[in-house]
């Protein structure tokens, strides 16, 4: 995935001369995670920027620059260090195009690396994804596969609204696959039926799609037929796809390993019991990281859902109960 | 770097200066074994990270001491905040240096997380210049109590750029707090150099905004940054405000053992500064003085190794804490219901507990987890 968002990231800076990246150690180093290695070679220190550590600085300033008709791409280097940054997205970023009656927009994209699994120190691996979901104005994507991954960031560059694009730092090595090499885009507000099946919706994003696949798998031979459903946009959401998901099955479990409280599952369990109640056999269920501070390393695997706690939870939960 | 506070010379063209008033020849030496328990913690936890028995470690080779000769200049009831360039700088106070390694391994709970409280000493703070405004605010809860307490931040160049450096600079300014801000200018923030960071030419220029007194220190020279803080510290609690220390030095390792700085800086850039770090120019004052010769230097380089070898010993020995360090110490009393539901859930059969790869095909527990990143 790391060489997608790379490629991608190229295919952005060389198609549109309005575009540029701006981060902490996003030129000389190539990034902390290298997803931007070798750019600032092929496209200068002026597009591709180091910035000084200041996470307010690098979305405001991209934020005026963005109104003044550029399209600048951001990159926050953890979740965790995206916080200081968060006033500007709120009450400037995502609201401009409201309080200017279009006059103004942001068209920007906002990436931050998420998610626990890498065994990463103190505030490297959070999951806070709610926080940008709440905020109206925003749209959020997360990609789970690496073609995906390079479709929707280019989308997002294109879009004339702020993006938060949200990178499974756990899937930047371990998801690879043949990317086409061209210039495509994924579109935003659209899901991923990513296997068919007639029992059950198993519905997630980013690095927890690939704990839900495996989890359909173990179902499958125990005679559950899962179908799972990757998002990969959080805003807005494909709703549709769900629901007709639901309407064929009866049954659906959200995989997330942000905390619980205030989660997207939530949001999700409330769409579906508005749109499709009476297709419902069991209440839906959330396989979720816990409400708690997220764990060092050593019990990390105490806090993410895993393939085998998915598959025994929804066998449990929601045909057994 | 001819404008910085130097007390100690290199042997050669560049002369001693006197040492300051209040420091004793055993002081001298107490500082001396300071900067050697520093210095074989870290050599020792990135040797330890290299293979595999903790996780991504932030290294501070050169600069001891920044944090030796500092902490040497402050009282045991002053409060002092680590970024996590200075994580084991609790050691210096009586926290055992095994559960800074427990932290950094990946332990958390009571085995990985020492008592802020009883050593005056602040977590060890990864993002960037956060911990600031805290500083700020325990010597202001001094001062509101009448007590002659003042409290130390430690922070890099790149933290310099954060809203919460300024916030808490004009707090402290506003306020006449006893707060010293300890800039460690090792001149990278990963790979970004200062030039880039910031277009003054020195950190503590940035102090004359906040109409607050400022001093530069050779960051590698201990008794410069302990005559700088005594005199910050001093004036503070006679009610004299703040002040921005800055210890020019040089970042001579990486940002950490996740970073390679061969992407982004000659290595051969590191070699002049090497000259000038702490433990061999302290040693060799020491010996000029006749305080200290070359066996006992040894003898106290000994202790230390020894005293890291048995905190190693005593870390590995610490079991993986069990399923509660979830739950545990995130609310005041009482697990909330979903906390009680959530230790039921991973206490039953089948659940996350029972299965150990978190990446498919990743060896068990106690080998490493792939990495990435800082």
């Amino acid at each position: 995935m790391a060489r997608a968002l790379n490629d991608g990231l190229r295919l952005a800076l060389s198609g549109d001369e309005r575009v540029l990246l701006m981060g902490e150690d996003v030129g000389r180093a190539g990034g902390v995670f290298r997803i931007s290695d070798k750019l600032r070679g092929e496209f200068g220190e002026e597009r591709v920027i180091d910035a000084p550590v200041a996470e307010s600085g690098i979305v405001g300033v991209a934020f005026g620059m963005a109104v003044a008709g550029m399209r600048p791409i951001v990159e926050l280097q953890f979740m965790g260090f995206s916080y200081p940054a968060y006033d500007q997205i709120i009450s400037h970023v995502s609201r401009i195009r409201h309080r200017s009656r279009h006059r103004f927009t942001a068209p920007m994209v906002i990436r931050i690396p998420y998610g626990g699994g890498i065994g990463a120190a103190e505030h490297h691996s959070e999951s806070m994804e709610s926080i940008y979901l709440h905020i109206p104005g925003l749209k959020v994507v997360v990609p789970s596969t690496p073609v995906d991954a390079k479709g929707l960031l280019l989308a997002a560059v294109e879009d004339p609204d702020p993006v938060v694009f949200l990178e499974p730092i756990r899937s930047y090595r371990s998801i690879t696959e043949v990317v086409p090499g061209d210039y495509y885009t994924t579109p935003i507000g659209e899901a991923a039926v990513r296997r068919e099946g007639t029992d059950v919706t198993l519905i997630s994003y980013g690095a927890m799609m690939r704990e839900t696949l495996g989890a359909a798998d173990v179902l499958e031979g125990r005679g559950i037929s899962a179908e799972v459903i990757d998002l990969r946009s959080l805003v807005p959401l494909d709703v549709d796809t769900i629901v007709a998901s639901v309407i064929k099955t009866g049954r659906v479990a959200v995989v997330h390993e942000a905390p619980r409280t205030g989660g997207f599952g939530g949001e999700i369990a409330a769409i579906v019991q508005e749109k499709a109640f009476f297709s419902l056999e069991m209440p839906v269920l959330r396989v979720t990281g816990w409400d708690s501070v997220f764990p060092l390393k050593r019990s990390e695997r105490l806090y993410l859902p895993n393939v085998a706690g998915i598959a025994e939870e929804v066998q449990t939960r929601l045909f057994e109960g | 770097m001819s404008d910085l506070l130097r007390i100690i010379g290199n042997g050669a063209d560049v002369p001693d200066q006197p040492i300051p008033e209040g420091l004793g020849d055993k002081d001298l030496v107490a500082i001396y074994r300071w900067l050697v328990l520093l210095r074989a913690y870290d050599e020792r936890s990135v040797a330890l990270q290299r293979q595999g028995r903790i996780g991504t470690y932030a290294l501070y080779w050169g600069e001891e001491a920044t944090q030796a000769g500092t902490l040497y200049a402050l009282e045991e009831t002053d409060w002092i905040f680590p970024s996590y360039r200075q994580n084991s700088i609790g050691i210096l106070r009586g926290v055992p240096p095994s559960v800074i390694l427990a932290w950094w391994r990946g332990y958390g709970g009571d085995v990985g997380f020492y008592d802020t409280r009883h050593f005056r000493t602040g977590p060890i703070c990864v993002p960037i210049g956060t911990h600031l405004p805290h500083a700020v605010g325990t010597s202001w809860a001094a001062k509101l109590r009448g007590e002659r307490t003042a409290s130390l931040a430690w922070f890099g160049d790149g933290a310099t750029s954060e809203g919460d450096f300024h916030e808490a600079m004009n707090f402290a300014s506003v306020f006449k707090t006893a707060t010293i801000f300890f800039c460690t200018n090792n001149q990278w923030a990963i790979s970004t150099p200062v030039s880039r960071q910031m277009a003054t030419k020195t950190v503590a220029e940035k102090a004359l905004a906040y109409a607050m007194p400022a001093v530069r220190v050779d960051g590698f020279d201990p008794i410069a940054c302990w005559k700088a803080t005594k005199d910050a510290a001093d004036r503070g609690r006679e009610g004299g405000g703040p002040t921005l220390i800055e210890a020019f030095c040089y970042r001579i390792g990486a940002h950490g053992t996740a970073d390679d700085p061969r992407l982004y800086r000659d290595e051969a850039e590191t070699e002049p500064w090497k000259a000038w770090e702490p433990l061999s120019r302290m040693a060799s004052f020491l010996d000029r003085l006749g305080v200290l010769d070359e066996s006992g230097a040894e003898k106290i380089k000994a202790e230390a190794k020894q005293t890291i070898a048995e905190a190693v010993t005593e870390m590995e020995a610490i079991e993986t804490p069990g399923l509660e360090v979830i739950f545990d110490n995130v609310y005041a009393k009482d697990r909330p219901w979903m906390f009680i539901e959530g230790l039921e859930e991973l206490r039953s059969v089948g659940q996350r507990e029972l299965v150990k790869p978190l990446n498919a095909g990743a060896p068990a527990d106690d080998t490493e987890i792939p990495e990435e990143g800082v």
